[in-house]
């Protein structure tokens, strides 16, 4: 037997981009029967390491051994014969097929469907017995839950006899529930021998479910630890390079008068499907009402209306004041002469022109401000003077205002959005997904940005599927399931036990 | 970061492709035995080598500068206007009609109504594209080359059966009166003693291009207006997140693509022909898209790229006359030259590309 062999082992891994070194001298060895974890922030070469291992990129230097075994590794073909399995973020289904249908893509044999399908369930219904991983073969894939689909992906790579499998972000899309499910099978996978790498940035699943973590910063492996031996504090310090805050620092709030209320709220999507169904909501001055949910329940359609960019039905009130919820007076610039400011949730296609300066993002949407205008000119000195200084207070680096919005990091890209929208006083603020994406060091500074205009009294909408981002920060929460509110609590009288259940529509 | 640096990506890319479109062109003429060198001079000299050459060849130009800027300023919205052609032709109908039916004491009073006359009625043809894709979502590739057609045949109709003076034979109107008669460049420069071709068609709608590739980098760049197309064109969604409306932005953008466009027939028309004639437009609404491909869709890049093709047409023309390289193989190098600078834009620019990356990392480690 090899058991005495790392099951995986890369040494000296190198990969550069261009100028960027993605990867710089890594080694990993991970032992057979383990989870191993890699953690860092965005950027730091996770994905490009796990790229090289399942053949997307070719190492610049290094070598890969399998089961000690020296393996080259020219495609995801040859990654998939050694034994490796990946599941990606995204998954990589057909829709309109089954699952059974799915499993087989790319692994059919011979000429004729039937043999193979038939084979495949039947290994299939082993692989479920031997790994609880249940699912209905002829289900088609639009059809099931997201926590079902990445069990297929996870057949998928074990149907292809995976030894070694990848995970990479794997709980970003999914309940809380979903996720302590996924868990509960990768550990019944290493039971029987698997070995698992899972990708991630959020020091919670590293905590709970790793043997061993290994941290990168800026393409380099900082180090690997024994999970049992370390903790979060020092983990989140290897990965930024200094001490970090993970909690947000903050005062009680003092709730003022209702400045939002929404009665009634519904919007239907293009496809006629009733995204929101009659919310009722009320944010305070003063106050961050923070809305949970698993993505694509209706939260996204909640801020494209009260930013102005999708139509709805029902009564909005800011201040008292009615605002146009369809016509000529319902979109993004009536919002913001309104006094309702947003972060929105996609920077880099919403909130930001990628391709545009840094001075000429600080005012898109507000470019029409006598302040940023002369007659019928541009006043781009004064849209300049103002970048400088805005950059200058949120700490955007590197602080080049001539430089495009697409070669800043998420962090930094996130800032500039922040200092353009907080800085314009609003009434409102209006934040979508502020930490996406976005690396710890700067999640601290945003959140004391956030928590520093509600202090000024401004009332502060906060969507987040991040549920520690939504605990922490916000004073209230609402959760949101299948376009209604499911419940509001004090998010000191709330756990994430509680909110998850009432994320997967478990009715309290 | 980005890979290259500004002066590789606006010189460097169009510049080897020229190249390569000039390469190849010698190797045609070569394949039918004729001499390449000989041909680069004899297109150099006929079109710079005389003030006569050159008159033709700004005046080719400044209908360039018009059609070109047409489409740059669409393609700052991420609309693709290939309806110049059309565009043009309808913009000559409106300066005919201005300098036909209102009788005007001076040509610089009469210019301005007819670049109106002109502006108006290429914005008109072209409103009818961008409302329908603005509203109905019917692509405007499309719908802008259907215009062309149409364009033609209404002008074929107004030709044939109105605009023709009784007795004519010819589809084309009666000569514009002495009035509206625009000056030459000969005209322009003699006052200041340069002694300029008094037979070439360059005249003072030069200078009138020259002011709109002004207008429209103020436009683009200086306004709020310019930034609201160029998001437009970058992020529908970031569009309309910053409140720019879709429908707003592509009825102007293509108001002001098919203005510009429109504006081209106080050249040909007014300036040159002096009538309205039918096919006036002789495809330079399509070099126009060539013309802003080639410029990067910026005024400045548009200006060097019609005066380059107004280079091609001249020499071109040259060539034709007295080399017995037929005029087909003419076409096919001015089409060569189109494809390397237009079409094939990412042949040069990947390669170039992986070099400067090279470089750059042959300098840091």
């Amino acid at each position: 037997m090899t058991a005495t062999h790392p099951a995986i082992e890369l040494k000296g891994i190198s990969k550069a981009f261009g100028p960027v070194q993605a990867n710089k001298d890594i080694s990993i060895r991970v032992m057979p029967g383990t989870i191993h974890g890699i953690i860092g922030e965005n950027g730091a070469g996770k994905s490009t390491l796990m790229s090289i291992l399942y053949g997307f990129y070719k190492a610049d230097a290094g070598e890969v051994f399998i089961s000690g075994q020296k393996t080259e590794i020219p495609d995801s073909q040859a990654a998939i014969a050694a034994g490796i399995g990946m599941v990606f973020q995204h998954f990589k289904l057909v829709e309109n097929f089954t699952v059974l249908e799915n499993i087989i893509l790319g692994a059919e044999d011979g000429g004729f469907l039937k043999p193979s399908l038939a084979k495949a369930r039947k290994s299939l219904v082993e692989l479920a017995a031997e790994y609880e991983l249940n699912v209905d073969p002829d289900a088609r894939i639009e059809e099931i839950g997201v926590g079902m689909q990445q069990r297929v992906e996870i057949l998928k790579a074990l149907y292809r006899q995976a030894d070694i499998l990848i995970l990479d972000e794997p709980t970003g899309v999914l309940t809380p529930a979903e996720a302590d499910q996924l868990f509960r099978i990768l550990g019944r996978l290493r039971e029987e021998g698997k070995t698992i790498i899972l990708i991630t940035h959020k020091l919670r699943e590293i905590m709970d479910t790793t043997d061993t973590v290994s941290v990168m910063r800026r393409g380099e492996m900082t180090a690997t630890v024994k999970t049992s031996e370390t903790s979060p504090e020092q983990l989140a310090e290897l990965m930024v390079g200094r001490k970090v805050l993970l909690r947000v620092d903050k005062t009680p709030a003092a709730p003022g008068p209702v400045v939002l209320d929404i009665q009634n709220l519904r919007v239907v999507d293009d496809q006629k499907v009733e995204r929101l169904r009659g919310i009722d909501l009320q944010v305070r001055a003063g106050e961050i009402l923070g809305i949970a949910g698993v993505a694509g329940n209706g939260q996204s359609e909640l801020l494209e209306v009260l930013g102005g960019y999708a139509d709805g039905t029902g009564t909005v009130t800011l201040n008292g004041q009615p605002i146009d919820l369809t016509g000529k007076y319902s979109d993004g610039r009536s919002r913001r002469d309104n006094g309702i400011a947003h972060v929105p949730e996609d920077r880099q296609r919403e909130g930001l022109i990628m391709d545009f300066a840094a001075w000429e993002n600080t005012a898109f949407g507000y470019h029409r401000d006598p302040a940023y205008t002369s007659g019928m000119l541009s006043n781009n000195a004064a849209i300049k003077t103002e970048t400088q200084a805005k950059m200058d207070r949120f700490d955007v680096r590197p602080p080049n205002l001539q430089l495009a919005a697409k070669n800043f990091s998420g962090g930094n890209q996130q800032k500039i959005v922040l200092a353009r929208e907080i800085e314009r006083n609003p009434d409102l603020l209006l934040v979508g997904q502020p930490t996406r994406g976005v690396d710890i060091g700067a999640i601290e500074f945003i959140h004391q940005q956030i928590v520093a205009l509600r202090d000024q009294g401004k009332a502060i909408l906060l969507v987040s599927v991040e549920l520690e981002e939504i605990l922490s920060l916000a004073d209230r929460v609402a959760v949101m399931f299948d376009g209604r509110i499911m419940g509001e609590r004090l998010s000191q009288d709330t756990d994430e036990k509680e909110l998850g259940l009432l994320m997967a529509g478990v009715g309290a | 970061m980005d890979v290259m640096p500004k002066w590789a990506e606006v010189v460097l890319v169009p510049l080897i492709s020229l190249l390569l479109a000039a390469i190849l062109s010698a190797l045609v003429i070569l394949a039918i035995g004729e001499d390449p060198v000989a041909a680069v001079n004899l297109m150099i000299t006929g079109a710079l080598g005389s003030t006569y050459g050159w008159g033709y060849t700004l005046y080719y130009a400044t209908n360039f500068m018009f059609t070109g800027l047409a489409v740059a300023v669409a393609f700052h919205a991420g609309l693709f206007n290939i309806g110049g052609e059309g565009q043009a032709m309808l913009g000559g109908l409106g300066v005919a009609l201005v300098c036909l039916f209102i009788p005007w004491p001076h040509w610089t009073i009469a210019v301005l109504a007819a670049t109106v006359g002109a502006a108006l009625f290429g914005a008109l043809w072209a409103a009818i594209p961008a409302y329908l894709q603005a509203k109905r979502g019917s692509h405007i590739v499309i719908t802008t080359i259907m215009f062309n057609f149409i364009a033609a045949a209404v002008l074929n109709y107004m030709l044939v059966n109105i605009l023709r003076p009784a007795g004519s034979m010819d589809p084309a109107t009666e000569r514009f009166p002495e009035a509206v008669h625009l000056p030459s460049l000969h005209d322009l420069l003699a006052p200041f003693g340069i002694a300029f071709s008094k037979a070439a068609p360059a005249n003072v709608s030069l200078v009138i291009a020259i002011i709109a590739c002004v207008l429209v980098w103020v436009l683009i760049w200086r306004t709020p207006l310019g930034l609201e197309i160029r998001a437009y064109g970058k992020s529908h969604r970031a569009a309309s997140y910053a409140g720019i409306g879709a429908v707003r932005i592509t009825m102007i953008a293509m108001l002001i693509s098919g203005g510009l466009a429109g504006m081209m027939a106080i050249n040909n028309v007014m300036g040159e022909a002096e009538r309205l004639v039918l096919n006036a437009v002789e495809g330079a609404g399509f070099i126009g898209i060539a013309v802003a491909l080639m410029g990067r869709s910026h005024p400045f890049g548009v200006f060097l790229a019609a005066i380059l093709f107004g280079f091609l047409y001249q020499g071109g023309a040259e060539l034709a006359l007295w080399t017995s390289i037929p005029r087909e193989l003419i076409v096919v190098i001015q089409a060569l030259v189109i494809l390397f600078t237009g079409a094939l834009d990412n042949m040069v620019r990947m390669p170039l590309e992986r070099l400067f990356l090279a470089f750059r990392r042959g300098g840091t480690t």
